[in-house]
């Protein structure tokens, strides 16, 4: 382009500057609403003009027309260089493409949604959404060559997330960037609209309080709300987490651990299941985590849960014919993982010994929802696959991929009864993890790339044939997976499991807010120290952009199928129950 | 609560210029280990042993946490190096069986790497420190440290 440097850089910044101070329309462009589902409508307008100078439509109609309520106009809303035009708890019954414009003097601002709804009758009574959190290829291999054997090339067995008939590659870009953390990438699957990262719920606007950025309704809110289902929140880390948390949470902010447990109580599903207590008990209670004196174990159980915090007790409680809601909190923090609970025994183990397993928890949860007649939704996470691919923990986060794969094994199972139940499995976002060879003690030499075997030279490892559940015995053995992790902050590097705990690559450095190689590992043997890739701000590995595989069996699983984006999880959810556009009482907009 | 502890502190530093000797000779020694006789989803519960150490001088050694200011007169003391610096960000947590250390006088902070033994007088009880607004429920008050290595 012939244009000379300086008017270039001119005209770019120009047009910067003009998009970043337009008006700003939430639901954003290309929004796919299910009809009937509750949603904030909000314009910012920048440079805070008044009411008089802007106009919105709605397919040409004023928004009072449009949505049937008149909304709020807010002059510099929290004192701040913009006005927002909010109406709150809106729907849109009839399907269709909706345009809306909002103008303000010359600018103008047009975004474009598709509301739908099922165009079929109800095919699923029940659905179970497994999460595998940072669920990516490389763990699914590894599990597989762990869990059911390798010989020749050959694999002794299928996993069962492997072993459906519909697959799909799931993109999880947000509406900010290319990666996702798992707030924003469950919000997608929880609300079937895109956010940004941290946020559940919510579209990212300006608003100061997180707590006030306009919402969209979460399917757990709708199965309640319209289909009288029974939901279940089910998972191994704190319950007030990202995944589990995107089933009720609206929020710009995932931290929010004692609002979340608010809107948990709000929202009331049926089953609740994970770690984080601390923020059930009253600011009192030593070991609360709470700014005020709320009681939310009492107040669970005031309202017809059963309490249990062991995995003897959760069984007791599922038993029970008498039981029809059940609150699970077995860890001040997150459940141990399987390696943990079952060989080495380190994280908490000793402070928590009877920690259930997820497939005890799928059990349990399944007796429990089942009596509905209605149906149910149930989410499962197996979280920890993330959290140890953060800490660059290849064994633990292995481990708890064979875990998963266990859960899902059970609900097909449980499916196969009736074969009215639609389960997926899906990860949230991936890691940027990969299996380069193996590392042979065999080898000559101490150091990582000396031990690592590539090509013909990585053969096949030798771990122990697998139980009855699928985990090898040992994980230190003498030819072990070379799991690869390819985003690291410093650390120290020896090729060997972590056999006394969690690995912590780095830790805070003497700079403020910097992390520095975790020195502990730098004197074991053959160790190596490694300059991080990411920046010194990182403290542990990240999410990648990379997509993620969906894998899918039952009524409704025909509708995966080659690329599809994170939001339509969502979409074939809703269809597969035809959740309906009208309310249970028929109260029309 | 802060100025009578800075008046407590300019009578203590007299005791501590030279006879630091003299304070770990009479503390009594402490571990993580030991801090709670009840740690359930329920809630924490202080060991007995702990209990009938209150106001009496404590030893203990652990990892001092990222601490506010690079200079400042309290830290928060952990079991384990934290990897994660929970005045740098909203997100991360603290771990529940953290101690609440407030030094004689303000010193310069170690990293977080480093482990370290402190000295000082045992408290336990909800407190909340006016300047931070953190919340503490173990504290080790009047206290000095020093490097283990």
């Amino acid at each position: 382009m012939r244009v000379s440097r300086p008017i270039c850089t001119m005209l770019f910044s120009m047009l910067a500057i003009a998009s970043a101070h337009s008006q700003t329309i939430y639901p954003l462009n290309r929004a796919e609403i299910l009809a009937g589902s509750k949603f904030d409508f909000k314009v910012e307008f920048p440079n805070a003009p008044k009411e008089a100078d802007v106009s919105v439509t709605i397919n040409g109609k004023d928004v009072t027309q449009a949505l049937g309520k008149k909304p709020q106009f807010i002059e510099k809303e929290d004192g701040q260089d913009y006005s927002a035009l909010v109406l709150r708890d809106v729907s849109l019954t009839q399907t269709g493409i909706y345009q809306v414009v909002a103008k303000l003097g010359t600018m103008e601002k047009k975004v474009s949604w598709e509301v739908y709804a099922s165009q079929k009758p109800r095919v699923a009574k029940n659905v179970i959404l497994f999460i595998g959190d940072g669920l990516s290829v490389a763990h699914r291999t590894a599990a597989r060559i762990l869990s059911k054997t390798i010989a020749e090339g050959h694999y002794g067995g299928e996993l069962a997330m492997d072993d459906m008939p519909h697959m799909a590659l799931i993109s999880t870009a947000g509406t900010d960037s290319i990666v996702t953390d798992s707030a924003n990438s469950m919000s997608a699957y929880a609300t079937g609209h895109k956010s940004c990262v941290n946020a559940l719920g919510v579209y990212c606007a300006r608003n100061k309080n997180t707590l006030e950025h306009p919402k969209v309704e979460t399917i757990g809110e709708l199965l309640k709300r319209k289909m009288d289902m029974s939901v279940g929140v089910i998972t191994n880390t704190e319950i007030e987490d990202a995944t589990p948390a995107g089933i009720v949470a609206h929020t710009r902010r995932r931290s929010d651990f004692n609002d979340i447990v608010k809107m948990f109580y709000d929202v009331k599903p049926d089953v609740i299941m994970g770690g984080g207590s601390p923020n059930f008990l009253p600011k009192s209670v030593n070991g609360s985590k709470r700014t005020d004196e709320v009681d939310y174990l009492k107040l669970f159980q005031d309202s017809g849960y059963r309490f249990v915090s062991t995995d003897q007790d959760m069984k007791a409680a599922s038993a029970d014919p008498k039981t029809t809601k059940m609150l699970g909190l077995f860890n001040t923090g997150n459940v141990d993982g399987a390696l943990d609970r079952m060989i080495l025994k380190k994280g908490t183990v000793s402070k928590f010994p009877d920690q259930p397993d997820l497939t005890d928890q799928v059990k349990s949860a399944v007796k429990v929802l089942s009596k509905n007649p209605n149906g149910f939704f149930l989410m499962v996470e197996s979280g920890r696959i993330d959290k140890y691919s953060h800490s660059l923990d290849a064994e633990r986060a292995i481990f708890d991929t064979i875990m998963l794969d266990n859960a899902v094994k059970y609900a097909k199972d449980f499916a196969a009864k009736k074969n009215d139940t639609l389960i997926i499995v899906v990860g949230d976002h991936a890691h940027a993890v990969s299996i380069l060879g193996s590392y042979d003690d065999a080898r000559p030499g101490n150091t990582p790339r000396e031990k690592l075997g590539i090509y013909a030279e990585a053969k096949f490892p030798n771990y122990p044939a697998p139980n009855s559940e699928g985990y090898p015995a040992s994980v230190d053995v003498s030819r072990r997976l070379a799991f690869n992790f390819g985003s690291y902050p410093d650390h120290c590097f020896n090729a060997k499991p972590y056999l006394d705990g969690e690995n912590v690559p780095a830790v805070a450095g003497p700079t403020k807010g910097e992390f520095i190689a975790n020195e502990k590992y730098c004197s074991q043997p053959g160790a190596v120290r490694v300059t991080g890739n990411l920046p010194a701000d990182a403290n542990s590995g990240v999410h990648s952009g990379d997509d993620v595989v969906l894998t899918a069996i039952g009524p409704g699983s025909e509708m995966f199928r080659g690329h599809m984006e994170n939001v339509k999880v969502f979409r074939v959810m809703a269809t597969a129950l035809a959740i309906p556009a009208k309310d249970r009482k028929s109260k029309q907009h | 609560m802060i100025t009578r502890r800075s008046l407590l502190g300019a009578w203590g530093s007299l005791w501590v210029f030279g006879s630091g000797e003299s304070w770990s000779m009479e503390a009594e020694a402490i571990h993580f280990d030991m801090l709670y006789k009840n740690f359930g989803v329920r809630g924490l519960e202080f060991s007995d042993r702990l209990k009938s150490l209150v106001s009496k001088s404590v030893v203990i050694t652990g990892y001092m946490a990222p601490p506010l200011k690079a200079e400042s007169q309290f830290f928060v003391l952990t079991r384990e190096p934290l990897s994660i610096c929970p005045f740098c960000q909203s997100d991360a947590d603290w771990p529940l069986d953290i101690i609440v250390v407030y030094l004689k006088k303000a010193s310069p902070l170690v990293s977080a790497g480093a482990q370290i033994h402190v000295t000082g007088r045992l408290e336990i009880g909800s407190y909340l420190d006016p300047e931070t607004g953190f919340v503490s429920q173990l504290r080790i008050v009047d206290a000095s440290f020093s490097k283990s290595r």
